[in-house]
């Protein structure tokens, strides 16, 4: 019944984005934007180890919280969240659809963004890096969607939402960001073989997993009167 | 209304605050389940704070509110479903088509898809059911709000305004769905005194969030009336 109402609230979601496209591309644009600025301020050739991983680390976190921003107006500018409150369901059902369509989001805008890394920063042998990659992104990814969709669910019951939600959402994600950014600084050092530091996959995933229980626990209560 | 006695909505001296100020003071009846209530007051008097409480949107801040004989909001789970909202805003996303946005409803609620195609129907709304509902009029997008409130064929209505941006015809039809006919309890707000006691069996006259008359229809007199909304 939780994955039912969860997949309506997502496809739902998806749809409304695919009309509007109100989220993504401002994601993209902001990322693009922040790799050209990037390129020409560090005027390097090529990027590599933590200088890479920090730049791929901010470009990916400042278009995120956009995404963050965004993901709940609809529900408050449209009365959907009174509309999802008035029916007999799991509310948990809509912290999984919106952390679900943030992860989508997320991994739409890497499909843009680490291209146009690789291509205007150039890091050495990012082949070989690519699958480690990918896995340091996902796991970042469910970190930034659980703690983004907490953080925004907050944020939108504000005035200042634009402001409230990177206050509150930026401080919990440095525990996600920090591994991340370590594991991508090996994964970026243009060796020829390399795989992400296990401690810090591990770091992430045990991150991932103590604020999905967190999230799961505290949401009903953020969606009460 | 019904006559088997049951109460539909029962409440015993229910307050509410927004911050320092208190919208609804110790409001207190009962409602036969069938059976029209109207709640007249002024702008602010605390119609629909009233009406999002029974809806289980807010939280009673003392008295006792039971709902088809679950008591809100502890036992607001078992509630939410059996009740249908038609409150100022349409619930409904701009983006979405009519239909789009009753599918979604239909899923929350556990609605076979046939059931959108019905109500549709039953608002005159199939011909313009795939526009987005940003390019429909108020008239239309209030037809699609009646047809989302009854969508999953709710035990009590909670109608605030229920007829604005309606014309007549439009109002007739609409009426099987959310009038008397419907035979379901309603709780309706109006600043139209003279429809909605028409259409009441019980009259909830709340002045600055305090009930002052709670009783048929027919005792509330033209000046009560005047006197309420000066």
């Amino acid at each position: 019944m939780r994955r039912r109402t969860a997949l309506a609230v997502l496809r739902k979601d998806l749809l409304l984005e695919l009309r509007t496209l109100e989220t993504v591309p401002a994601m993209v644009l902001l990322a693009v934007t922040t790799v050209v600025v990037f390129h020409f301020a560090l005027g390097r050739d090529t990027l590599r180890g933590q200088l890479a991983a920090g730049v791929l680390t901010v470009t990916l976190l400042f278009a995120g919280m956009l995404g963050v921003n965004r993901l709940f107006v609809a529900e408050r500018e449209q009365g959907g969240f009174d509309a999802f409150l008035l029916a007999p369901v799991n509310r948990n059902a809509l912290l999984l659809a919106k952390a679900s369509a943030l992860f989508i989001y997320l991994a739409l805008l890497e499909l843009v963004a680490v291209p146009a890394f690789a291509l205007l920063e150039a890091p050495p042998r990012l082949g070989a890096a690519l699958p480690g990659l990918l896995l340091v992104l996902a796991l970042a990814n469910i970190a930034f969607a659980v703690i983004g969709t907490l953080t925004s669910a907050i944020a939108v019951q504000t005035r200042a939402r634009d402001l409230i939600g990177p206050l509150i959402g930026l401080p919990l994600l440095i525990p996600a960001l920090i591994p991340t950014a370590l594991a991508l600084g090996r994964v970026l050092s243009g060796q020829r073989s390399v795989s992400p530091p296990g401690r810090w996959l591990a770091l992430l995933a045990l991150y991932d997993v103590v604020n999905a229980l967190l999230a799961y626990a505290v949401f009903d209560f953020l969606l009460e009167d | 209304m019904s006559q088997d006695g049951a109460t539909a909505i029962e409440l015993e001296g229910l307050v509410r605050h927004f911050g320092e100020r208190t919208v609804l003071r110790g409001v207190t009846l009962s409602l036969p389940a069938g059976a029209t209530l109207a709640v007249l007051g002024r702008n602010g008097a605390g119609k629909s704070t009233l009406l999002r409480i029974l809806a289980t949107l807010l939280r009673p801040h003392a008295g006792r509110v039971v709902v088809l004989g679950e008591e809100l909001p502890r036992r607001a789970w078992a509630v939410r479903g059996r009740i249908g909202l038609l409150g100022h805003e349409p619930l409904l996303y701009r983006d979405l088509t009519g239909r789009e946005n009753l599918a979604y409803h239909a899923r929350l609620h556990g609605v076979a898809p046939a059931r959108v195609e019905r109500v549709l129907e039953a608002v005159a709304m199939e011909r313009r059911a795939d526009d987005p509902v940003r390019l429909l009029s108020r008239g239309l997008v209030q037809r699609l709000a009646v047809a989302r409130a009854v969508l999953h064929e709710p035990e009590v209505l909670l109608l605030d305004e229920p007829r604005s941006n309606l014309d007549p015809g439009a109002g007739e039809l609409v009426e099987p769905l959310i009038g008397r006919a419907s035979g379901l309890t309603r709780v309706i707000t109006s600043h139209d005194p003279g429809a909605a006691l028409a259409e009441a069996d019980l009259v909830l006259a709340l002045r600055d969030g305090r009930a002052s008359y709670v009783g048929p229809a027919a005792g509330l007199g033209a000046e009560s009336i005047a006197e309420l909304y000066a």
